[in-house]
């Protein structure tokens, strides 16, 4: 489980991998925090839950880590805990997090660009192109 | 893909052709010199071209300019037109920032008296333009008001004091899309665009104080009021969170567009539908509402930067006026009528990363340009020099009235951040004169003049190609940066 990020000319990207994929959903937010640099403070936690349906499950993480560029912007809250529930094509996110102590970079959305969940030998793995 | 898998067709212009792919509906053209195209071999931005060439309705070719490089779905730096009213229009094709655009104000101020105000200036300049990431803009709007914003763009700032009509007549489409709903615009899209109004955001959007450091085309220069030795001021932002959202929202909801109508695509990124199919039509006034935005938002920063000049040339420096010389849109989508096999064909024009570019006598400019042409300002990368160009009749006949839109870049953000650093490029910058307001420092390294093409190269190529034509070199004497 884990998540590297990729060289890309104009935006950022990052490649993430999981042994499942409530996991890899995880680790994608962990890796949009890492990119943008993202400091959580250590103030009250805030807790949100996030449903969704989408016929694919890659337009399910689209609209996952959105909610979160979302949160970042409006409400200065980014999360580090995750509860993902996936079934057929459905989402549900219990998130905790708090408000952003500092931030380097804001990721101003995600993108459908090559995005292919695939199933490996280990579990899922993919990448993503944020815009910036 | 290797440099042999082109054909060239001058010293600047290359064309991929259709049999390369067999899913490509046009061929692509590429204006660029053998130097820049090796620049962009490693990347994907060809392939991102080839992907672009197969859209449904798609006319002529689709072109790349020089400074193109690799995007998401639609490389930077491409345009592509599609038939109206059944060819398709795609999101992706114009980008998350709808109507990142470029504004040049033009003073009569002499750089050299004014020496000692430059530094004075940027600090008022970073006051009164808010900027960085998430920053809350110059005024609040509740969502009656936005609305007005979404449908009138500057238009509303000339209601509301912030524009005058000759802003208005020297901004592509008077700054305001006919055709703009802002009921096709999500309330999440609202919320994130109306906090942000009158602010510049982060990125790679910035204002310069520029002098002008050579005039190539005195005409158009005068008409322009670009004068030798004087300070000029380029805005270059776009719709803010507003656009992105916009433009998430459609890209999302057009992935069962494309099923719906059968439409078979190499990257789900260029999601589209018709442009007469309710979808399309509905992202085309959502589109258009965004776009109003972006010109009401650099009309505020615009107003806010004449504040900034007023407070520091008012009353010592005679003629201290800012006066608009263009405001351009580089990532749009655009119903526009052009010459294609020797037939007037109503297209819709997406670039994304490419200026509108519009010969002499075409309609929508002001009668100042019609002789000259319509101006195209290619800001250059921080610390280096920015042009303005104009249309030719050759633009139109051979790029859909397009030019290229900046330097490009050629170095991962990350790459960049590696090597260099953002306090050592300030003070680099500050010794060479250039006062610097930058409020994130990695940020800052990111945009480093390395990690771009040489502006210089890209706009001789446009030249040389004969698609824009050269007026004046601008030399930067302050960058205010998120």
């Amino acid at each position: 489980m884990g998540f590297e990020e990729i060289s890309h000319t104009a935006d950022w990207s990052a490649r993430v991998w999981a042994p499942d994929l409530p996991s890899l959903f995880v680790e994608a937010a962990r890796a949009m925090n890492s990119l943008a640099g993202t400091v959580i403070g250590n103030n009250a936690h805030m807790r949100r839950t996030f449903e969704t349906e989408s016929p694919d499950v890659e337009s399910l993480l689209v609209a996952f880590l959105s909610e979160l560029v979302y949160y970042q912007e409006q409400e200065n809250l980014a999360f580090d805990e995750f509860d993902v529930r996936i079934s057929a094509q459905r989402l549900k996110i219990q998130m905790e997090g708090a408000q952003i102590e500092s931030v380097e970079k804001a990721i101003k959305a995600v993108t459908y660009h090559n995005l292919n969940i695939e199933k490996t030998d280990e579990g899922f793995e993919t990448t993503i192109v944020f815009d910036v | 893909m290797n440099i042999e898998n082109l054909i060239q067709v001058s010293e600047t212009e290359w064309e991929i052709p259709t049999d390369f792919r067999s899913d490509m509906r046009v061929p692509v053209k590429l204006f660029a010199t053998r130097e820049l195209l090796e620049q962009v071999l490693n990347d994907k931005s060809l392939e991102q071209a080839i992907n672009a060439a197969t859209l449904p309705g798609l006319v002529g070719y689709v072109v790349v300019m020089p400074d193109m490089h690799q995007g998401y779905g639609f490389p930077i730096g491409g345009v592509a037109a599609t038939e109206y009213p059944h060819g398709v229009i795609s999101p992706g094709a114009i980008g998350y920032d709808i109507n990142c655009g470029v504004r040049l104000l033009a003073s009569s101020i002499d750089f050299e008296s004014a020496r000692d105000d430059i530094d004075p200036l940027a600090t008022l300049l970073n006051k009164y333009c808010p900027s960085g990431v998430g920053k809350e803009g110059a005024i609040k709007l509740n969502m009656k008001e936005l609305d007005q914003v979404l449908r009138d763009g500057s238009r509303w700032a000339l209601k509301n004091g912030y524009a005058t009509e000759a802003d208005l007549a020297r901004t592509e489409e008077s700054g305001s899309l006919e055709g703009a709903d802002p009921d096709k615009v999500s309330e999440r899209a609202k919320t994130r665009g109306r906090e942000q109004i009158g602010s510049l955001g982060a990125g790679n959007h910035f204002i310069e104080v520029d002098v002008v450091d050579q005039i190539f085309y005195e005409e158009a220069a005068n008409t322009m009021g670009i004068y030798q030795g004087c300070l000029v001021l380029q805005i270059h932002c776009g719709s803010r969170g507003l656009g992105h959202q916009v433009c998430t929202d459609y890209v999302q909801s057009f992935q069962n567009a494309v099923r719906k109508y059968g439409i078979d695509l190499p990257d789900r990124e260029l999601v589209c539908a018709p442009m007469d199919s309710p979808e399309g039509k509905a992202y085309m006034a959502a589109m258009r509402a965004a776009a109003n935005f972006a010109f009401a938002n650099r009309q505020l920063l615009a107003h806010s930067a004449r504040r900034a000049f007023e407070e520091i040339f008012a009353g010592k420096t005679r003629n201290w006026h800012l006066h608009q010389v263009y405001d351009i849109a580089h990532n749009m989508g655009k119903l526009e009528t052009h010459f294609i096999d020797g037939k007037e064909v109503k297209v819709c024009v997406h670039r994304k990363g490419a200026t509108r570019a519009f010969g002499p006598g075409s309609p929508g400019l002001p009668p100042e340009y019609q002789k000259i042409g319509q101006p195209v300002i290619i800001p250059g990368s921080m610390g280096t020099a920015s042009w303005v160009l104009v249309g030719t009749e050759d633009s139109m006949t051979r790029s859909f009235g397009s030019s290229c839109h900046g330097a490009g870049r050629v170095m991962s953000r990350s790459k960049a951040k590696k090597e260099v650093r953002g306090d050592s490029l300030r003070r680099e910058l500050e010794m060479r004169g250039i006062k610097v307001r930058a409020g994130s420092l990695p940020g800052l390294a990111e945009e480093a003049p390395s990690a771009y093409k040489d502006v210089d190269m890209v706009v001789e190529t446009v030249s040389d190609a004969g698609i824009a034509k050269k007026v004046a070199r601008l030399l930067p004497v302050a960058v205010i940066k998120g």
